[in-house]
Protein backbone atom coordinates (compact mmCIF):
# COMPACT_ATOMS: atom_id res chain seq x y z
CA UNK A 1 0.00 0.00 0.00
CA UNK A 2 2.77 2.57 0.98
CA UNK A 3 4.49 1.26 -1.79
CA UNK A 4 1.95 1.94 -4.05
CA UNK A 5 1.43 5.63 -2.89
CA UNK A 6 5.13 6.12 -3.13
CA UNK A 7 5.17 5.21 -6.60
CA UNK A 8 2.44 7.44 -7.50
CA UNK A 9 3.19 10.32 -5.62
CA UNK A 10 7.06 9.77 -7.23
CA UNK A 11 5.78 9.44 -10.52
CA UNK A 12 3.58 12.19 -10.60
CA UNK A 13 7.01 14.42 -9.31
CA UNK A 14 8.32 13.38 -12.20
CA UNK A 15 6.05 14.00 -14.89
CA UNK A 16 5.72 17.58 -13.89
CA UNK A 17 9.40 18.49 -13.53
CA UNK A 18 9.73 16.67 -17.63
CA UNK A 19 7.12 19.12 -18.78
CA UNK A 20 8.68 21.93 -16.63
CA UNK A 21 12.06 21.64 -18.18
CA UNK A 22 10.42 20.52 -21.40
CA UNK A 23 8.83 24.08 -21.87
CA UNK A 24 11.97 25.48 -20.49
CA UNK A 25 14.46 24.81 -23.03
CA UNK A 26 15.05 24.46 -26.41
CA UNK A 27 16.50 26.63 -29.19
CA UNK A 28 15.09 29.33 -27.34
CA UNK A 29 15.41 29.23 -23.52
CA UNK A 30 12.73 30.76 -21.54
CA UNK A 31 12.26 32.00 -17.71
CA UNK A 32 8.66 31.22 -17.23
CA UNK A 33 8.89 34.90 -15.52
CA UNK A 34 9.81 37.55 -17.72
CA UNK A 35 9.01 36.71 -21.33
CA UNK A 36 8.64 39.12 -23.95
CA UNK A 37 5.54 38.70 -26.51
CA UNK A 38 7.49 36.38 -28.97
CA UNK A 39 8.77 34.13 -25.95
CA UNK A 40 4.94 33.91 -24.96
CA UNK A 41 4.09 33.14 -28.75
CA UNK A 42 6.89 30.27 -28.17
CA UNK A 43 5.55 29.06 -25.12
CA UNK A 44 1.60 29.06 -25.53
CA UNK A 45 1.64 28.43 -29.15
CA UNK A 46 5.12 25.67 -29.99
CA UNK A 47 6.08 24.21 -26.67
CA UNK A 48 2.88 23.65 -24.59
CA UNK A 49 0.79 21.99 -27.61
CA UNK A 50 3.75 19.91 -28.06
CA UNK A 51 4.51 18.97 -24.28
CA UNK A 52 0.63 18.27 -23.96
CA UNK A 53 0.64 15.72 -26.90
CA UNK A 54 3.36 14.09 -26.28
CA UNK A 55 2.82 13.01 -22.81
CA UNK A 56 -0.74 11.98 -24.25
CA UNK A 57 0.66 10.04 -26.78
CA UNK A 58 3.81 8.45 -24.33
CA UNK A 59 0.40 7.56 -21.84
CA UNK A 60 -1.56 5.75 -24.62
CA UNK A 61 1.04 3.74 -26.30
CA UNK A 62 1.97 2.83 -22.77
CA UNK A 63 -1.15 1.22 -21.38
CA UNK A 64 -1.96 0.15 -24.77
CA UNK A 65 1.41 -1.70 -24.24
CA UNK A 66 0.31 -2.81 -21.18
CA UNK A 67 -2.88 -3.77 -21.86
CA UNK A 68 -1.75 -6.19 -25.22
CA UNK A 69 1.29 -7.93 -23.11
CA UNK A 70 -1.33 -8.95 -20.21
CA UNK A 71 -4.08 -10.20 -22.83
CA UNK A 72 -1.27 -12.10 -25.27
CA UNK A 73 0.31 -12.93 -21.74
CA UNK A 74 3.88 -11.75 -23.95
CA UNK A 75 6.05 -9.16 -22.42
CA UNK A 76 6.55 -8.53 -26.58
CA UNK A 77 3.53 -7.63 -27.61
CA UNK A 78 3.79 -3.32 -28.35
CA UNK A 79 1.76 -1.89 -30.64
CA UNK A 80 4.72 -0.59 -33.09
CA UNK A 81 5.69 -4.14 -33.34
CA UNK A 82 2.82 -5.72 -34.43
CA UNK A 83 1.98 -3.49 -37.13
CA UNK A 84 -0.55 -1.71 -35.24
CA UNK A 85 0.84 1.35 -35.32
CA UNK A 86 1.16 0.88 -38.89
CA UNK A 87 -2.18 0.05 -39.52
CA UNK A 88 -3.33 3.86 -38.04
CA UNK A 89 -0.46 5.37 -39.89
CA UNK A 90 -1.99 3.83 -43.42
CA UNK A 91 -5.50 4.76 -41.69
CA UNK A 92 -3.92 8.07 -41.39
CA UNK A 93 -2.87 8.78 -44.59
CA UNK A 94 -5.95 7.64 -46.45
CA UNK A 95 -8.11 9.78 -44.48
CA UNK A 96 -5.35 12.85 -45.64
CA UNK A 97 -5.81 11.61 -49.18
CA UNK A 98 -9.42 11.49 -49.24
CA UNK A 99 -10.70 13.83 -46.26
CA UNK A 100 -7.27 16.16 -46.17
CA UNK A 101 -9.42 18.92 -44.78
CA UNK A 102 -11.72 17.19 -41.83
CA UNK A 103 -9.63 16.94 -38.79
CA UNK A 104 -11.71 14.46 -36.92
CA UNK A 105 -11.32 12.06 -39.82
CA UNK A 106 -7.85 11.15 -39.43
CA UNK A 107 -7.80 9.37 -35.79
CA UNK A 108 -11.11 7.79 -36.59
CA UNK A 109 -9.65 5.94 -40.15
CA UNK A 110 -6.18 5.43 -37.59
CA UNK A 111 -8.52 3.80 -35.16
CA UNK A 112 -9.97 1.68 -37.67
CA UNK A 113 -6.73 0.76 -39.59
CA UNK A 114 -5.18 -0.51 -36.14
CA UNK A 115 -8.17 -2.25 -35.60
CA UNK A 116 -7.51 -4.26 -38.73
CA UNK A 117 -3.73 -4.51 -38.57
CA UNK A 118 -4.27 -5.75 -34.84
CA UNK A 119 -6.92 -8.07 -35.85
CA UNK A 120 -5.14 -9.73 -38.74
CA UNK A 121 -1.68 -10.00 -36.68
CA UNK A 122 -3.27 -12.25 -34.06
CA UNK A 123 -5.02 -14.20 -36.24
CA UNK A 124 -2.02 -15.05 -38.11
CA UNK A 125 -0.35 -15.35 -34.75
CA UNK A 126 -2.61 -17.94 -33.22
CA UNK A 127 -2.08 -21.57 -34.69
CA UNK A 128 -3.83 -24.71 -33.37
CA UNK A 129 -1.60 -24.83 -30.34
CA UNK A 130 -1.94 -21.69 -29.18
CA UNK A 131 0.35 -18.44 -29.45
CA UNK A 132 3.96 -18.38 -28.68
CA UNK A 133 6.43 -16.10 -29.43
CA UNK A 134 8.17 -16.30 -32.02
CA UNK A 135 4.77 -16.57 -34.19
CA UNK A 136 3.28 -13.41 -32.84
CA UNK A 137 6.46 -11.47 -33.25
CA UNK A 138 7.11 -12.90 -36.71
CA UNK A 139 3.32 -12.00 -37.41
CA UNK A 140 4.12 -8.35 -36.64
CA UNK A 141 7.19 -8.23 -38.55
CA UNK A 142 4.60 -9.32 -41.76
CA UNK A 143 2.24 -7.32 -41.19
CA UNK A 144 4.61 -4.21 -39.98
CA UNK A 145 6.71 -4.65 -43.72
CA UNK A 146 3.41 -5.06 -45.50
CA UNK A 147 1.94 -2.23 -44.48
CA UNK A 148 5.21 -0.16 -44.99
CA UNK A 149 5.50 -0.91 -48.54
CA UNK A 150 2.13 0.78 -49.09
CA UNK A 151 2.83 3.58 -47.02
CA UNK A 152 5.98 4.05 -49.05
CA UNK A 153 4.08 3.58 -52.38
CA UNK A 154 1.73 6.05 -51.08
CA UNK A 155 4.58 8.85 -49.74
CA UNK A 156 6.14 8.13 -53.28
CA UNK A 157 3.70 10.03 -55.04
CA UNK A 158 4.22 12.95 -52.61
CA UNK A 159 6.47 16.07 -53.62
CA UNK A 160 9.57 16.76 -52.24
CA UNK A 161 8.81 18.79 -49.35
CA UNK A 162 6.05 16.75 -48.14
CA UNK A 163 7.93 13.82 -48.63
CA UNK A 164 10.34 14.65 -45.75
CA UNK A 165 7.70 15.91 -43.27
CA UNK A 166 5.93 12.60 -43.59
CA UNK A 167 9.10 10.81 -43.09
CA UNK A 168 9.44 11.99 -39.94
CA UNK A 169 5.83 11.64 -39.08
CA UNK A 170 6.24 8.51 -39.84
CA UNK A 171 9.43 7.66 -37.71
CA UNK A 172 7.17 9.32 -34.49
CA UNK A 173 7.15 13.25 -34.51
CA UNK A 174 5.92 15.62 -32.02
CA UNK A 175 6.82 18.95 -34.06
CA UNK A 176 3.73 19.30 -36.05
CA UNK A 177 1.80 19.74 -32.68
CA UNK A 178 -1.14 21.36 -32.56
CA UNK A 179 -3.95 21.97 -30.00
CA UNK A 180 -6.66 20.21 -32.05
CA UNK A 181 -4.79 17.18 -32.12
CA UNK A 182 -3.74 17.06 -28.57
CA UNK A 183 -7.40 17.45 -27.28
CA UNK A 184 -8.32 14.57 -29.58
CA UNK A 185 -6.21 12.52 -28.45
CA UNK A 186 -6.31 13.06 -25.13
CA UNK A 187 -10.24 11.87 -25.35
CA UNK A 188 -9.23 8.99 -26.35
CA UNK A 189 -6.75 8.63 -24.39
CA UNK A 190 -8.48 9.04 -21.21
CA UNK A 191 -11.38 6.95 -22.55
CA UNK A 192 -8.71 3.90 -23.56
CA UNK A 193 -6.56 4.54 -20.40
CA UNK A 194 -10.85 3.94 -18.63
CA UNK A 195 -11.49 1.03 -20.55
CA UNK A 196 -7.96 -1.55 -20.25
CA UNK A 197 -8.25 -0.11 -16.48
CA UNK A 198 -11.31 -1.24 -15.79
CA UNK A 199 -10.57 -5.04 -17.11
CA UNK A 200 -7.46 -4.84 -15.27
CA UNK A 201 -8.41 -7.61 -12.33
CA UNK A 202 -9.77 -9.51 -15.43
CA UNK A 203 -6.17 -9.32 -16.92
CA UNK A 204 -4.44 -10.52 -13.80
CA UNK A 205 -6.93 -13.87 -13.85
CA UNK A 206 -6.12 -14.19 -17.51
CA UNK A 207 -2.26 -13.98 -16.87
CA UNK A 208 -2.70 -17.01 -14.54
CA UNK A 209 -4.36 -19.02 -17.41
CA UNK A 210 -7.13 -18.54 -19.58
CA UNK A 211 -9.23 -21.30 -18.82
CA UNK A 212 -9.32 -20.83 -14.97
CA UNK A 213 -10.91 -17.17 -15.60
CA UNK A 214 -13.56 -18.54 -17.11
CA UNK A 215 -13.88 -20.82 -14.37
CA UNK A 216 -14.06 -18.18 -12.11
CA UNK A 217 -16.02 -16.10 -13.72
CA UNK A 218 -13.77 -13.50 -15.98
CA UNK A 219 -16.22 -13.07 -19.68
CA UNK A 220 -12.80 -13.80 -21.57
CA UNK A 221 -13.90 -13.43 -24.89
CA UNK A 222 -15.70 -9.83 -23.90
CA UNK A 223 -12.41 -8.83 -22.11
CA UNK A 224 -10.28 -9.93 -25.26
CA UNK A 225 -12.82 -7.22 -27.69
CA UNK A 226 -12.52 -4.13 -24.56
CA UNK A 227 -9.11 -4.54 -24.54
CA UNK A 228 -8.64 -4.92 -28.30
CA UNK A 229 -10.55 -2.12 -29.11
CA UNK A 230 -9.07 0.07 -26.41
CA UNK A 231 -5.77 -0.72 -27.33
CA UNK A 232 -6.66 0.23 -31.16
CA UNK A 233 -8.39 3.16 -29.88
CA UNK A 234 -5.03 4.56 -27.90
CA UNK A 235 -2.85 3.22 -30.91
CA UNK A 236 -4.99 5.35 -33.44
CA UNK A 237 -5.54 8.34 -31.80
CA UNK A 238 -1.60 8.70 -31.26
CA UNK A 239 -0.37 7.92 -34.48
CA UNK A 240 -2.82 10.27 -36.42
CA UNK A 241 -1.33 13.38 -34.18
CA UNK A 242 2.15 12.14 -33.99
CA UNK A 243 2.87 9.08 -36.32
CA UNK A 244 4.37 6.32 -34.83
CA UNK A 245 6.61 6.69 -31.96
CA UNK A 246 8.20 2.93 -31.35
CA UNK A 247 8.59 0.72 -28.45
CA UNK A 248 7.06 3.38 -25.83
CA UNK A 249 4.24 0.39 -24.96
CA UNK A 250 7.72 -2.20 -24.50
CA UNK A 251 9.98 -0.26 -22.50
CA UNK A 252 7.50 1.41 -20.03
CA UNK A 253 5.05 -1.34 -18.75
CA UNK A 254 8.68 -3.48 -18.84
CA UNK A 255 10.62 -1.21 -16.38
CA UNK A 256 7.09 -0.76 -14.52
CA UNK A 257 6.56 -4.60 -14.08
CA UNK A 258 10.39 -4.75 -12.43
CA UNK A 259 10.09 -2.22 -10.00
CA UNK A 260 6.40 -3.23 -9.02
CA UNK A 261 5.28 -6.80 -9.39
CA UNK A 262 3.02 -7.37 -12.52
CA UNK A 263 -0.31 -6.89 -10.86
CA UNK A 264 -2.66 -4.66 -14.28
CA UNK A 265 -4.77 -2.70 -11.51
CA UNK A 266 -1.38 -0.87 -10.75
CA UNK A 267 0.63 -1.52 -14.11
CA UNK A 268 -2.32 0.22 -16.46
CA UNK A 269 -2.44 3.80 -14.38
CA UNK A 270 1.51 3.55 -13.58
CA UNK A 271 1.81 3.02 -17.16
CA UNK A 272 0.17 6.16 -18.21
CA UNK A 273 1.84 8.31 -16.15
CA UNK A 274 5.36 7.13 -16.42
CA UNK A 275 4.74 6.57 -20.56
CA UNK A 276 3.60 10.55 -20.58
CA UNK A 277 6.95 11.43 -18.67
CA UNK A 278 9.31 9.03 -21.04
CA UNK A 279 7.67 10.48 -24.33
CA UNK A 280 7.96 13.95 -23.04
CA UNK A 281 11.49 13.29 -21.80
CA UNK A 282 12.51 12.10 -25.12
CA UNK A 283 11.22 14.54 -27.29
CA UNK A 284 13.09 16.80 -25.46
CA UNK A 285 16.15 15.18 -26.29
CA UNK A 286 15.04 14.63 -29.70
CA UNK A 287 14.67 18.79 -29.55
CA UNK A 288 17.91 19.53 -28.05
CA UNK A 289 20.34 16.70 -29.59
CA UNK A 290 21.76 18.11 -32.46
CA UNK A 291 20.07 21.91 -32.43
CA UNK A 292 18.85 23.58 -33.46
CA UNK A 293 17.44 21.35 -36.37
CA UNK A 294 15.43 18.08 -34.65
CA UNK A 295 15.27 14.51 -34.62
CA UNK A 296 12.06 12.82 -34.83
CA UNK A 297 11.30 11.30 -31.40
CA UNK A 298 10.18 7.90 -32.85
CA UNK A 299 14.18 7.85 -33.12
CA UNK A 300 15.41 8.14 -29.87
CA UNK A 301 12.45 6.04 -28.12
CA UNK A 302 14.15 3.52 -30.46
CA UNK A 303 17.19 3.76 -29.81
CA UNK A 304 16.47 2.59 -26.47
CA UNK A 305 13.92 -0.02 -27.16
CA UNK A 306 15.46 -1.60 -29.68
CA UNK A 307 18.63 -3.13 -27.17
CA UNK A 308 15.76 -4.00 -24.50
CA UNK A 309 13.32 -6.02 -27.13
CA UNK A 310 16.42 -7.73 -27.81
CA UNK A 311 17.16 -8.36 -23.70
CA UNK A 312 13.57 -9.73 -23.25
CA UNK A 313 12.99 -11.72 -26.70
CA UNK A 314 16.57 -13.66 -24.91
CA UNK A 315 14.63 -13.98 -21.70
CA UNK A 316 11.71 -15.34 -23.05
CA UNK B 1 -28.97 -28.32 -6.38
CA UNK B 2 -27.31 -28.77 -9.43
CA UNK B 3 -27.90 -31.30 -12.26
CA UNK B 4 -27.45 -33.05 -15.11
CA UNK B 5 -29.53 -35.07 -17.33
CA UNK B 6 -29.14 -37.58 -20.14
CA UNK B 7 -25.79 -35.73 -20.97
CA UNK B 8 -23.75 -36.59 -24.32
CA UNK B 9 -20.95 -34.86 -25.24
CA UNK B 10 -19.08 -35.62 -28.81
CA UNK B 11 -16.02 -34.30 -29.41
CA UNK B 12 -14.45 -34.90 -33.29
CA UNK B 13 -16.64 -37.39 -34.14
CA UNK B 14 -16.02 -39.66 -30.97
CA UNK B 15 -18.48 -39.84 -27.97
CA UNK B 16 -16.78 -39.41 -24.84
CA UNK B 17 -20.11 -38.96 -22.70
CA UNK B 18 -23.07 -41.04 -23.24
CA UNK B 19 -26.44 -40.48 -21.47
CA UNK B 20 -25.09 -39.26 -18.29
CA UNK B 21 -27.61 -38.29 -15.17
CA UNK B 22 -26.06 -36.84 -12.21
CA UNK B 23 -27.60 -34.84 -9.48
CA UNK B 24 -25.49 -32.86 -6.68
CA UNK B 25 -26.86 -32.61 -3.64
CA UNK B 26 -26.59 -29.59 -0.24
CA UNK B 27 -24.26 -30.80 2.07
CA UNK B 28 -23.45 -34.14 -0.24
CA UNK B 29 -20.57 -35.25 -1.43
CA UNK B 30 -20.55 -37.47 -5.00
CA UNK B 31 -17.40 -39.21 -5.79
CA UNK B 32 -17.18 -39.96 -9.70
CA UNK B 33 -15.02 -43.00 -10.02
CA UNK B 34 -13.87 -44.21 -13.05
CA UNK B 35 -10.43 -45.49 -15.31
CA UNK B 36 -8.63 -43.42 -17.41
CA UNK B 37 -10.39 -41.93 -20.16
CA UNK B 38 -13.62 -42.84 -18.50
CA UNK B 39 -15.50 -39.50 -19.08
CA UNK B 40 -14.79 -37.86 -15.37
CA UNK B 41 -13.01 -34.56 -16.62
CA UNK B 42 -15.28 -33.70 -19.29
CA UNK B 43 -18.39 -34.84 -16.88
CA UNK B 44 -17.05 -31.87 -14.31
CA UNK B 45 -16.42 -29.47 -17.38
CA UNK B 46 -19.58 -30.03 -18.71
CA UNK B 47 -21.09 -29.80 -15.31
CA UNK B 48 -19.59 -25.98 -14.62
CA UNK B 49 -20.51 -25.12 -18.34
CA UNK B 50 -17.31 -24.61 -19.92
CA UNK B 51 -17.89 -27.61 -22.31
CA UNK B 52 -20.74 -27.86 -25.08
CA UNK B 53 -23.00 -30.06 -24.49
CA UNK B 54 -24.21 -32.42 -27.49
CA UNK B 55 -27.14 -33.95 -26.01
CA UNK B 56 -29.15 -33.24 -22.26
CA UNK B 57 -29.33 -30.28 -19.93
CA UNK B 58 -27.54 -28.94 -16.71
CA UNK B 59 -29.80 -26.91 -14.38
CA UNK B 60 -29.07 -25.27 -11.30
CA UNK B 61 -31.71 -24.77 -8.65
CA UNK B 62 -34.02 -25.98 -11.82
CA UNK B 63 -32.79 -23.18 -13.89
CA UNK B 64 -30.78 -23.85 -17.10
CA UNK B 65 -27.01 -23.06 -16.86
CA UNK B 66 -26.79 -22.13 -20.28
CA UNK B 67 -29.38 -19.15 -19.75
CA UNK B 68 -26.54 -17.82 -16.96
CA UNK B 69 -23.29 -15.67 -17.95
CA UNK B 70 -20.05 -16.71 -16.54
CA UNK B 71 -19.95 -14.43 -14.02
CA UNK B 72 -23.23 -15.25 -13.09
CA UNK B 73 -22.28 -19.55 -12.75
CA UNK B 74 -18.73 -18.83 -11.28
CA UNK B 75 -20.96 -16.81 -8.05
CA UNK B 76 -22.29 -20.40 -7.92
CA UNK B 77 -19.99 -23.42 -8.98
CA UNK B 78 -16.24 -23.59 -8.18
CA UNK B 79 -14.04 -25.89 -9.57
CA UNK B 80 -10.53 -27.65 -8.92
CA UNK B 81 -9.21 -28.20 -12.39
CA UNK B 82 -6.51 -30.91 -13.00
CA UNK B 83 -3.63 -29.62 -14.23
CA UNK B 84 -2.65 -26.01 -13.54
CA UNK B 85 -0.66 -23.64 -15.62
CA UNK B 86 0.78 -21.63 -13.26
CA UNK B 87 3.79 -20.17 -14.73
CA UNK B 88 3.62 -16.68 -13.63
CA UNK B 89 4.89 -15.63 -10.72
CA UNK B 90 2.02 -14.85 -8.91
CA UNK B 91 1.63 -14.84 -4.65
CA UNK B 92 -0.37 -17.65 -2.97
CA UNK B 93 -2.62 -14.87 -1.51
CA UNK B 94 -3.37 -13.35 -4.46
CA UNK B 95 -4.09 -16.41 -6.45
CA UNK B 96 -6.32 -17.39 -3.95
CA UNK B 97 -8.01 -14.24 -3.96
CA UNK B 98 -8.67 -14.34 -7.93
CA UNK B 99 -11.17 -17.23 -6.38
CA UNK B 100 -13.53 -13.83 -5.67
CA UNK B 101 -12.94 -12.47 -8.74
CA UNK B 102 -16.80 -12.37 -9.29
CA UNK B 103 -17.28 -10.46 -5.94
CA UNK B 104 -15.19 -8.15 -6.40
CA UNK B 105 -15.51 -3.93 -7.73
CA UNK B 106 -15.77 -2.30 -10.80
CA UNK B 107 -11.97 -1.79 -11.01
CA UNK B 108 -10.97 -5.01 -8.72
CA UNK B 109 -10.09 -4.43 -5.81
CA UNK B 110 -10.50 -6.74 -3.20
CA UNK B 111 -12.31 -5.90 0.08
CA UNK B 112 -11.30 -6.74 3.96
CA UNK B 113 -14.16 -9.04 3.50
CA UNK B 114 -12.15 -10.86 0.23
CA UNK B 115 -9.11 -10.50 2.47
CA UNK B 116 -10.61 -12.27 5.51
CA UNK B 117 -12.11 -14.76 3.28
CA UNK B 118 -9.24 -15.81 1.77
CA UNK B 119 -6.91 -15.77 5.36
CA UNK B 120 -9.05 -17.90 6.60
CA UNK B 121 -9.28 -20.89 3.97
CA UNK B 122 -5.61 -20.36 3.78
CA UNK B 123 -5.43 -21.46 7.35
CA UNK B 124 -7.73 -24.07 6.97
CA UNK B 125 -6.31 -25.74 3.99
CA UNK B 126 -2.54 -25.48 5.81
CA UNK B 127 -1.05 -22.86 3.83
CA UNK B 128 -1.48 -19.82 6.98
CA UNK B 129 2.36 -19.00 6.06
CA UNK B 130 2.38 -19.54 2.80
CA UNK B 131 0.51 -16.25 1.52
CA UNK B 132 3.58 -14.06 0.09
CA UNK B 133 5.55 -17.55 -1.46
CA UNK B 134 4.95 -17.41 -4.88
CA UNK B 135 2.98 -19.94 -6.88
CA UNK B 136 5.06 -21.06 -9.76
CA UNK B 137 8.26 -21.76 -6.71
CA UNK B 138 6.20 -24.55 -4.72
CA UNK B 139 6.27 -28.11 -4.96
CA UNK B 140 3.12 -30.00 -6.72
CA UNK B 141 1.25 -30.71 -3.75
CA UNK B 142 1.61 -27.77 -2.19
CA UNK B 143 0.08 -25.58 -5.20
CA UNK B 144 -2.79 -28.54 -5.43
CA UNK B 145 -3.53 -27.12 -1.52
CA UNK B 146 -3.72 -23.51 -3.22
CA UNK B 147 -6.02 -24.26 -5.48
CA UNK B 148 -8.31 -26.05 -3.44
CA UNK B 149 -8.01 -23.03 -1.22
CA UNK B 150 -8.94 -20.43 -4.33
CA UNK B 151 -12.05 -23.17 -5.45
CA UNK B 152 -13.41 -22.50 -1.53
CA UNK B 153 -12.41 -19.37 -0.78
CA UNK B 154 -15.13 -18.31 -3.77
CA UNK B 155 -17.76 -18.93 -0.94
CA UNK B 156 -20.11 -21.15 -3.99
CA UNK B 157 -22.82 -23.53 -3.48
CA UNK B 158 -21.24 -26.24 -5.11
CA UNK B 159 -17.35 -27.48 -5.65
CA UNK B 160 -16.32 -29.42 -8.67
CA UNK B 161 -13.39 -31.25 -7.10
CA UNK B 162 -10.96 -33.10 -10.29
CA UNK B 163 -8.11 -35.33 -8.42
CA UNK B 164 -7.91 -32.65 -6.00
CA UNK B 165 -5.98 -34.93 -3.94
CA UNK B 166 -3.41 -36.53 -6.74
CA UNK B 167 -0.23 -34.92 -5.41
CA UNK B 168 -0.89 -34.86 -1.64
CA UNK B 169 1.23 -36.47 0.93
CA UNK B 170 -1.11 -39.23 2.61
CA UNK B 171 -2.09 -36.70 6.08
CA UNK B 172 -3.16 -34.24 3.62
CA UNK B 173 -5.42 -36.20 1.54
CA UNK B 174 -7.09 -37.11 4.54
CA UNK B 175 -7.58 -33.46 5.51
CA UNK B 176 -8.48 -32.27 2.56
CA UNK B 177 -11.35 -34.40 2.22
CA UNK B 178 -12.05 -34.19 5.43
CA UNK B 179 -12.53 -30.23 5.01
CA UNK B 180 -15.12 -30.83 1.94
CA UNK B 181 -16.70 -32.62 4.09
CA UNK B 182 -17.00 -30.44 6.67
CA UNK B 183 -17.75 -27.59 3.81
CA UNK B 184 -20.66 -29.65 3.01
CA UNK B 185 -21.86 -30.78 6.03
CA UNK B 186 -21.50 -26.96 7.61
CA UNK B 187 -22.77 -25.02 4.65
CA UNK B 188 -25.05 -26.64 2.46
CA UNK B 189 -22.73 -27.42 -0.27
CA UNK B 190 -22.63 -29.64 -2.60
CA UNK B 191 -19.89 -31.40 -4.26
CA UNK B 192 -18.30 -33.72 -6.76
CA UNK B 193 -15.31 -35.08 -6.82
CA UNK B 194 -12.84 -37.42 -9.51
CA UNK B 195 -10.54 -39.33 -7.28
CA UNK B 196 -8.91 -42.82 -8.27
CA UNK B 197 -8.12 -43.50 -4.24
CA UNK B 198 -11.15 -46.24 -4.00
CA UNK B 199 -10.79 -46.01 -0.27
CA UNK B 200 -10.98 -41.88 0.55
CA UNK B 201 -14.17 -42.20 -1.87
CA UNK B 202 -15.52 -45.16 0.70
CA UNK B 203 -14.65 -43.04 3.58
CA UNK B 204 -15.68 -39.65 2.26
CA UNK B 205 -18.18 -39.76 -0.76
CA UNK B 206 -22.31 -40.47 0.26
CA UNK B 207 -22.96 -41.57 -3.46
CA UNK B 208 -20.78 -42.56 -6.18
CA UNK B 209 -20.75 -42.32 -10.16
CA UNK B 210 -19.24 -45.25 -11.29
CA UNK B 211 -18.51 -44.12 -15.32
CA UNK B 212 -17.33 -46.89 -18.22
CA UNK B 213 -16.35 -45.63 -21.99
CA UNK B 214 -18.50 -42.52 -21.48
CA UNK B 215 -21.43 -44.08 -19.89
CA UNK B 216 -22.92 -44.68 -16.50
CA UNK B 217 -21.88 -48.11 -15.14
CA UNK B 218 -23.63 -48.18 -11.88
CA UNK B 219 -24.46 -45.58 -9.34
CA UNK B 220 -25.87 -44.67 -5.83
CA UNK B 221 -25.52 -44.71 -2.40
CA UNK B 222 -21.40 -46.08 -1.48
CA UNK B 223 -21.99 -49.26 -0.10
CA UNK B 224 -24.36 -50.54 -2.54
CA UNK B 225 -21.97 -49.41 -5.53
CA UNK B 226 -18.38 -50.10 -4.42
CA UNK B 227 -18.74 -53.59 -4.66
CA UNK B 228 -15.97 -56.19 -5.71
CA UNK B 229 -17.74 -57.03 -9.10
CA UNK B 230 -18.48 -53.33 -10.25
CA UNK B 231 -14.96 -52.54 -9.51
CA UNK B 232 -13.17 -55.10 -11.45
CA UNK B 233 -15.54 -54.48 -14.17
CA UNK B 234 -15.23 -51.35 -14.54
CA UNK B 235 -11.28 -51.22 -13.74
CA UNK B 236 -9.88 -54.81 -15.26
CA UNK B 237 -8.54 -55.61 -11.63
CA UNK B 238 -9.49 -58.03 -8.90
CA UNK B 239 -10.65 -56.84 -5.56
CA UNK B 240 -10.76 -57.74 -2.43
CA UNK B 241 -13.17 -55.41 0.04
CA UNK B 242 -13.33 -56.02 3.38
CA UNK B 243 -13.96 -53.56 6.86
CA UNK B 244 -11.38 -51.96 8.03
CA UNK B 245 -9.11 -53.55 11.18
CA UNK B 246 -9.05 -51.09 12.92
CA UNK B 247 -11.81 -48.05 11.76
CA UNK B 248 -14.26 -51.11 10.89
CA UNK B 249 -15.35 -49.09 7.60
CA UNK B 250 -14.93 -50.28 3.83
CA UNK B 251 -12.15 -50.89 2.41
CA UNK B 252 -10.41 -51.85 -1.41
CA UNK B 253 -7.30 -53.78 -1.32
CA UNK B 254 -6.10 -54.64 -5.20
CA UNK B 255 -4.96 -58.27 -5.93
CA UNK B 256 -1.67 -57.78 -7.98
Amino acid sequence: MKNRRKTAILLTALLAAAVTCALAVGSESLSFFSLDENQQAILYEIRLPRVLLGACVGASLAVAGAGLQALLRNPLAEPYLLGVSNGAALGTMLSFGLFGSIAVARPAFAIIGAGIASAVVFRMAKSRSGMNVERLVLSGVIVTTFLSSIIVLLTSLLDAARLRSFTFWLLGDLSQATYQGFYLTLIASIAGTLAIASQSRALNLMMIGERDALDFGVEVKRVRLVVFTAASALVGASVAASGSVGYVGLIVPHLLRLAIGSDNRLIVPFSALAGAIFVVFADTVARLAIAPRELPVGAITALVGAPMFIYLLRRS
Amino acid sequence: MLEARNISVELSGRDILRDVSVQLKKGEIVAILGANGAGKTTLIRVLNGTLPITKGTVSFDGKPLADKSRREIAGLIAIVAQENETKFPVTVLEFVLSGRFVQGGAFGWETADDLRAANAVLKSCDLAEYGNRLMNELSGGERQRVVLARAMAAESDVLLLDEPTANLDLSHQASMFRLVRSRCRELDVAAAVITHDLNLAAEFADTILLLKDGGIFSSGPTAECLTAENISAVFGVDVVLDAHPAVGRLRVTTIF
